[in-house]
This record gives C-alpha cells, sequence and structure tokens, in this order.
C-alpha cells in the first residue's frame, strides 16, 4: 500500500515536472482560485477546519507508517527538524497572510471580522499606497542605472587590474557587509542640514548656494535616500559581475585583436553576448533587493518628509505597528509579493528570448 | 620602453583608471573613517571640529557608550543571538542537507524543492504574520503557566515558581522566539549550499565507515561534517553577517531593552538622545568593528557564498 502510494506521488510528480512552463502557471492559477473559492465560502465553519488538519493530521501519520514499513524513517528523523522550524516560521505565515488579508482585525481583540476582498479594494484606492509603489520604483531605476553601471566600470576596470583586484575586491564590498541601520545613521549625519559633512565640504569649495536641508527637502530626499542604496548595494552587482567576466576566456579577447578589433568593438562583441545571462541575474537581484529595502529608510528618513520617502515595505510596517490594521498589512503584503512575482517572472521571460535570439 | 603613440594612451587610460578605483575605493571607507574619527570627539567639539582626526582623543566615549549607552548590553545580546542560530543552523540544515543528499525517502525532492521555492518566492511584509505567530503563541504559554501556578505552588517553593514563570515570559520566550525565526531565515539558502557541496563528495569513505560498523548519525557526525567544512565555513559566516545585521525582526519581537541586539539598540539609542552624536557614533563603532574583523580575516569565504548564493538567486 505504501509503495503504491508513492509510485503514485512520484507519477504526479513526473507529470508536473514535464508540463510545459505556460501549462505550470496556469495550473499554479486554478489551484489557487479553487483553494480561495474554498476557503471563501468554508473558512467560517468548523467542520472546514477540522477536515483540513484532520487530512493533514493522516497524511503524516499515513506517511510515517509507510515509512516504518518501508525502514526509512532514519531519514526522517534528519529532515524533520528542518521541516518543523520550516512549517512553523515560513509555511503557517505564508497561509495565515492569506487568512488574513481577507479580515479587519486589529491584532489584539480575539476576533476577526471577515470582510472578503475589501482590503485589496482598499489598497486600490490608497494613494499613499501608490506613492510608496512609485517611491519603491524611482529607487529601483536609480540602482538598476546608476549602480549597476558602477559596478559594471568597476568590474571592467578591475578585470584588467591583475595586481590589485583583491584589494579592491575587498574594499568594495565593505558598504554591504555593513547593516543597514548604521550606514543609514552614517550618511544621515553627512547630509544634515546644520552639521553635516556634505555641506561642510560645499561650504569649503565655495558652493554656499548649493547647500542644502539634504533629508529634510522633499526634492532631494528620495535621491539621497536612493543614491545611499546604490552606494550600499554597488559591491554585489561588482563581485557578480567581475566573477562572471573572468570566466570568458582570454582566447577570445586575443582573437578578436588578431582581427582588428579595438576595445569598444571587442567589448560590444564579446563582452556584452557572453555576459547577458550574468547582466539578467544582477537586473532580477537588483530589483528584488532594491524594492524590497526599507531598514535604509526607517534609519535614514523614516518615511519623511511628508510621505516623500515611503516605499512599501515601511507602508505595511505602518499599517501593522502605527494602525494596528493587521489584515490590511497582510493585503499589502500579499498585493506587493504578487507585483513582485510577476517583475521576476518577465524578467525570465526576457532573459529566455534573448538567449534564444 | 619606446615612447609611441600606442604605450602613451594606454598609460594614460591605466592612469585614469586607477584615480577611478581610489576614488570610489575612498567613498568606502571614508564615511567609517569618519565614524570613527567622531565618536573620539566632545558633545562641543563634534559639531565644529570637522577633522578626521580629532586633536584631543576622548576614549571615554567607548566606556561611557558601552555601560551608559547600555551597548554593552547590546553587543553581549547580538554575540549570543548570533552563535546560537549559526549553531542552530549549521546543525539543522546540515542534518537535513546530508539527508537529501545520501537518503531516499518517499516526499525528498518535492520537500526539496520547497526549500528551494522559500529561497526565491518573494515575501515582503513576512514579518506580519511572524508577529502574530510569536503573540499568539506566547498569549497560550501566558495562560497556561497562570493555570498551573496554584497546582505549582503546592508543591514547590513560592520564590522559585514565580522566578522561573517571570523568567520564562521576560527572557526565556522572547529570545528563543527570536532565535527560532532566525534560523528559519537562514535555513533555505543553508540547505541549498550543503546538499550540493554533500552531492560533489565521494561516497566511498562513507561506505568504508558504513563498513567499520558506523551509524547513519556516526556517518554524519564524524565522516561527512568534517568533509564539509569548507561549504560550512560559508554558512557560518553568511549568516552570521546575517543575523549581526538584522532588524526588524528585533524590532518587533523583542520589545525590552535588556533583550535588544544591536541594531535595535543603536535605532533606540538614537531616538531618545538625537543629541549625543559622539556617543551613538562609539556605539556605531562598537557595531561595526566585528563585523569589520570577521570580514577581513574570512572574506574568501564571503566572497563564495555571494557567488554561489547569486546562482540560486
Amino acid at each position: 500500500m505504501g509503495f503504491h502510494l508513492a509510485e503514485k506521488i512520484k507519477q504526479c510528480y513526473n507529470a508536473l515536472h514535464n508540463a510545459t512552463p505556460k501549462q505550470k502557471v496556469v495550473g499554479t492559477v486554478l489551484l489557487l482560485a479553487a483553494l480561495e473559492t474554498v476557503f471563501l465560502f468554508f473558512h467560517d465553519s468548523a467542520v472546514f477546519w477540522i477536515l483540513a488538519y484532520g487530512l493533514v493530521t493522516l497524511a503524516l501519520i499515513f506517511l510515517v507508517l509507510a515509512n516504518i514499513i518501508k525502514k526509512s524513517l532514519a531519514a526522517f528523523f534528519f529532515v524533520v527538524p528542518a521541516l518543523a522550524i520550516f512549517s512553523i516560521f515560513y509555511i503557517y505565515p505564508f497561509f495565515k497572510v492569506l487568512q488574513l488579508s481577507q479580515h479587519a482585525w486589529d491584532g489584539i481583540s480575539p476576533k476577526m471580522v471577515f470582510v472578503g476582498l475589501s482590503n485589496f479594494v482598499e489598497i486600490m484606492k490608497d494613494k499613499i499606497w501608490w506613492v510608496s509603489m512609485r517611491n519603491a520604483g524611482y529607487i529601483t531605476l536609480i540602482a538598476l542605472t546608476f549602480q549597476n553601471a558602477l559596478a559594471l566600470a568597476l568590474a571592467l576596470a578591475c578585470d584588467r587590474q591583475i595586481r590589485a583586484k583583491n584589494f579592491y575586491r575587498v574594499i568594495f564590498f565593505i558598504p554591504p557587509v555593513l547593516s543597514e541601520v548604521v550606514v543609514g545613521l552614517i550618511w544621515r549625519w553627512i547630509y544634515d542640514g546644520d552639521y553635516g559633512f556634505l555641506n561642510y565640504t560645499l561650504n569649503l569649495l565655495g558652493l554656499h548656494q548649493l547647500t542644502h536641508n539634504w533629508l529634510s527637502d522633499p526634492n532631494t530626499a528620495l535621491t539621497c535616500v536612493a543614491i545611499i542604496h546604490s552606494w550600499k548595494g554597488f559591491g554585489w552587482g561588482f563581485m557578480i559581475l567581475l566573477a562572471g567576466l573572468q570566466t570568458i576566456p582570454k582566447e577570445l579577447y586575443e582573437a578578436a585583436r588578431v582581427d582588428g578589433a579595438n576595445v569598444w568593438q571587442s567589448f560590444k562583441n564579446v563582452t556584452i553576448p557572453l555576459m547577458i545571462p550574468v547582466f539578467v541575474l544582477v537586473m532580477i537581484l537588483t530589483i528584488l533587493g532594491s524594492m524590497q529595502a526599507f531598514v535604509l529608510i526607517l534609519s535614514m528618513t523614516g518615511g519623511g518628509p511628508g510621505y516623500h520617502t515611503e516605499v512599501p515595505v515601511t507602508r505595511i510596517l505602518a499599517s501593522m505597528q502605527g494602525s494596528s490594521m493587521f489584515g490590511y498589512a497582510c493585503a499589502q503584503g500579499l498585493t506587493f509579493g504578487v507585483i513582485l512575482m510577476m517583475v521576476s517572472f518577465a524578467q525570465m521571460g526576457i532573459s529566455r528570448k534573448l538567449k534564444q535570439a | 620602453m619606446r615612447l609611441n603613440k600606442y604605450t602613451l594612451t594606454q598609460h594614460a587610460s591605466g592612469f585614469l583608471i586607477n584615480v577611478f578605483l581610489i576614488i570610489v575605493s575612498l567613498t568606502c571607507v571614508f564615511p567609517l573613517l569618519w565614524m570613527f574619527g567622531s565618536s573620539l570627539k566632545t558633545q562641543s567639539t563634534i559639531f565644529s571640529d570637522m577633522s578626521i582626526i580629532p586633536g584631543a582623543m576622548h576614549w571615554e566615549n567607548f566606556y561611557l557608550a558601552w555601560t551608559k549607552g547600555g551597548f554593552g548590553v547590546y553587543f553581549l545580546n547580538s554575540l549570543f543571538y548570533t552563535t546560537i542560530v549559526v549553531f542552530g543552523i549549521v546543525m539543522v540544515s546540515s542534518l537535513a542537507a546530508y539527508a537529501f543528499s545520501r537518503m531516499n525517502f518517499p516526499g525528498k525532492n518535492l520537500l526539496f524543492f520547497m526549500f528551494l521555492a522559500a529561497m526565491m518566492i518573494p515575501l515582503p511584509g513576512s514579518f506580519v504574520p511572524l508577529y502574530v505567530l510569536v503573540n499568539n503563541v506566547r498569549n497560550v504559554l501566558l495562560n497556561a503557566m497562570a493555570a498551573s501556578t496554584p497546582f505549582l505552588l503546592k508543591v514547590l517553593p513560592e520564590n522559585f515558581v514565580y522566578g522561573t514563570t517571570s523568567f520564562i515570559e521576560s527572557q526565556f520566550y522572547p529570545r528563543t522566539a527570536y532565535i527560532l525565526c532566525m534560523i528559519n531565515v537562514g535555513l533555505s539558502f543553508s540547505i541549498y549550499m550543503l546538499k550540493t557541496f554533500f552531492d560533489r563528495m565521494p561516497k566511498e569513505l562513507e561506505d568504508a565507515a558504513r563498513i567499520d560498523g558506523c551509524s547513519r548519525l556516526g556517518i554524519w557526525r564524524h565522516v561527512a561534517l568534517p568533509l564539509a567544512k569548507p561549504a560550512i565555513a560559508v554558512i557560518i559566516i553568511y549568516n552570521a553577517l546575517n543575523v549581526w545585521n538584522e532588524y526588524i525582526l528585533a524590532n518587533l519581537i523583542l520589545s525590552s531593552k535588556n533583550l535588544m541586539p544591536l541594531q535595535r539598540g543603536l535605532m533606540v539609542f538614537q531616538g531618545e538622545h538625537i543629541t549625543q552624536y559622539p556617543l551613538l557614533m562609539a556605539g556605531m563603532t562598537i557595531t561595526v568593528v566585528p563585523i569589520l574583523i570577521i570580514y577581513l580575516v574570512m572574506q574568501r569565504f564571503i566572497i563564495k557564498g555571494i557567488t554561489a548564493g547569486a546562482v540560486v538567486g
């Protein structure tokens, strides 16, 4: 019996494995929709929960029994600690988000009020949320252009310098190993309007008209934050790009030079085509990292002045800590997560197209 | 060397590239130097004296930050959390990775795929349900303790019962909750990293150990773990940096000052004493120095971890 079930699971798994990407996406969406419908209709009936928990428990007991028979229980003991921590702190929160996003709840009272999808409708109307989205987009844009251009330039420069390469590699990765809190607090002070080092230097250079209250001026605050975010992040891109550049065989450059290519031509025709997978990787990492960066903002500006440096995650934190709307916070988190997933799927699709071309 | 046009442009471009690299390196190091310099100034000179090396060194700022600023407590807390979490991650993830790599059991691929998916699916705001979870379990725990206190009082001395319950409530529970949350944060990456390492390791040594009568657990402990030292070093460094620099969960789970790690302590200090810049800078130096030392000593492992982590993501 146990053996039979394992075979069945294997067959299902193989079928899933062989599905095309399109089928996988459609299947996932359908499955989620079905779960959501069941959940919407039955979430407050006790029978639903008893059935759900009962089925899971039965499945677990069955698996354990089947495994005693198969004498592979030892393996389960190896996996159980990881699995327990993972299901309590990852899988449970995952479903808790789904549940809370459809309720209004202040985090304290024992009763949650089911409100269906109205949290999501509320998000659509929430102006500050979309402002925060735009801010995160702006920070990401700066990171994609300025930070990655800097990282690429540095990686190209270091690729030629054999002696000093390790030294620069160590130096450029110092900002990424620092914590966001420390980076934010240091730069907050450097940017300070009255006592900051930046204004001091500008005065020293005779550029009095440029001195500024950098972080409390709505016009400059977001750009300042974005630049510091790029400062903290370019080391990552530099490392990955340099590792990519080192895998390009030197013979290709020599062959290009023998054929009469100049520096720019060999960069365009040798480096770029071979580096496209690395570029896509760095871009995905930059987008996911920059959209979700928020501790730096908490320690630099706290979202101010006004809402000019708010990003989605600080809004989620504010809905939860500031206004005790846990359901709304979860709905925001879910919306944002789905948007991020779509962005990274789009990126992967584009990279696949590029590879085929 | 002949100075024709070609070598001249080569030298000029080499010079410009070096200038560019040095300027960027300076911006990377300057804020740290300035932070350290400022931590040696006094409240009155810090706003006027902009030099990196102050005239009079006030080393007592570090003593004041450590004692009065509370950074001594924060530092020890950070050290505590980092050691325990990293130890936990190494234990739990190496057990699981060994099973994923060497043993056969139903659902193996599915489970491993689950850990991989957890690494790739972005979950912004996952701190909300975690906070709810930690809070709910705390309430259950408090109720259970309150319900059992009358019975315990009959068999145990009063001081002991109240001492234990308040210890669990104020120290043991929040610390454990935070540690378990942080173990979960580093788990997926570590399992993936170790599994790929175990996969590439030769099986002959383990077979020899098995023939000599070593148990599964013994093989894991005496053969697999010692051989996986390079991968474990990467995991230790990567997770140690991660835990030391973590802020948001510490912010939500740990509310009392004697539980807080450094990052949280910095924000609290900054909120309470916004004007005491020298002490804040000293506190930040205390936060940064261990990380920098670990980084400089172990940087080749960190670089390995980054490239491995990047390939996953």
